[in-house]
């Protein structure tokens, strides 16, 4: 669990992955420049440096990401969540960019994605179409790339989630941020780097609300055999 | 030493969400001339290179590493040497 200054969904993300699914997690300050032999890099959700300049834009030049890229050159499974996302994106791990939300404002609420992609090691215990319940909370969520890229992701089955409706129907009342083809989630070309902004672990406790976020965790643990 | 002001703004392919509100605030007041609009952001900066070509080679390097995104963002920089 990589802490940058600014990082505030840590402790959450620690506590789905220690108290919910009894899996040994650690803290790594941004300062440090080793993240050790570990299965998972989670960079968390939060306002890492104060958002300053663009989202992500700073946190990538830390000390830890160095480690954190050569962790996913070796092929080993990171997920960028909310500004762990930003980061990935600002980093070059993931491409395109993060805009504003298209209304302006910071939105956090629960909303529903359709799983796009069912083989990923972040996805494998989802099935196709299936509708998650997850919150957002974000006020740069507006996905953008190229459409050259976008082409990419589409063909290559690269995005993970999109926003959507209820019932799993596509379309800009269901998008809350105006994000480029409904883009909640993306993942790189060798599929071990997962990029989204709604909140797993806010999610992955039924008394909160729902569960759903739980599957994305119970994916990485079954393709990391643990 | 050199005085550097780069403007960087969003490309003209990519949406304006502020700009747009600016634009629209404009023209509640009444502006109706303004047809177009964008926000941008604006750096100033002194540097003590030697000559302008490097001092404009660090500024390009400056620009692509940290202060601009090139996926979203393009960018215009004025030098001045300062005596």
């Amino acid at each position: 669990m990589i802490v940058f200054p600014g990082s505030n969904c840590d402790t959450d993300c620690w506590h789905v992955l220690r108290d919910v699914l009894n899996i040994q997690v650690d803290f790594v300050w941004h300062k440090e420049t080793n993240v050790g032999g570990v299965d998972l890099v989670v960079l968390p959700g939060g306002f890492s440096y104060g958002d300053y300049l663009r989202t992500g834009a700073i946190a990538r030049f830390s000390p830890v990401m160095q480690a954190v890229q050569e962790h996913a050159r070796q092929g080993r499974a990171v997920i960028g969540i909310c500004n762990g996302f930003q980061v990935l994106l600002e980093t070059g791990l993931l491409p395109g960019a993060m805009l504003r939300n298209r209304s302006l404002r910071f939105v956090c609420k629960h909303i529903y994605v359709k799983t796009e992609n069912v083989t990923s090691l972040f996805t494998n215990r989802l099935k196709h179409g299936e509708i998650l319940k997850i919150p957002i909370a974000h006020g740069e969520g507006n996905y953008f790339c190229d459409e050259q890229t976008l082409e990419t992701l589409e063909q290559n089955n690269r995005i993970a989630f999109r926003y959507c409706s209820e019932q799993g129907t596509l379309g800009d009342e269901f998008n809350p941020n105006g994000s480029l083809a409904h883009i909640a989630g993306i993942l790189n070309e060798r599929g071990n780097i997962l990029g989204m902004m709604p909140h797993p672990e806010r999610s992955s406790e039924s008394m909160l609300g729902s569960g759903d976020g739980r599957k994305i965790w119970e994916s990485i643990l079954s393709a990391a055999n643990v | 030493m050199f005085k550097a002001k780069i403007d960087v703004t969003l490309k003209k392919s990519v949406l304006d969400p502020q700009g747009q509100t600016v634009l629209q605030a404009l023209h509640s007041l009444g502006y109706g001339t303004v047809d177009a609009l964008r926000v941008g952001k604006h750096f100033e900066m002194t540097l003590q290179s030697e000559d302008r070509k490097r001092a404009e080679s660090e500024i390009k390097l400056m620009c692509e590493r940290l202060l601009v995104n090139p996926v979203i963002e393009q960018y215009t920089v004025e030098l001045e040497e300062l005596r």
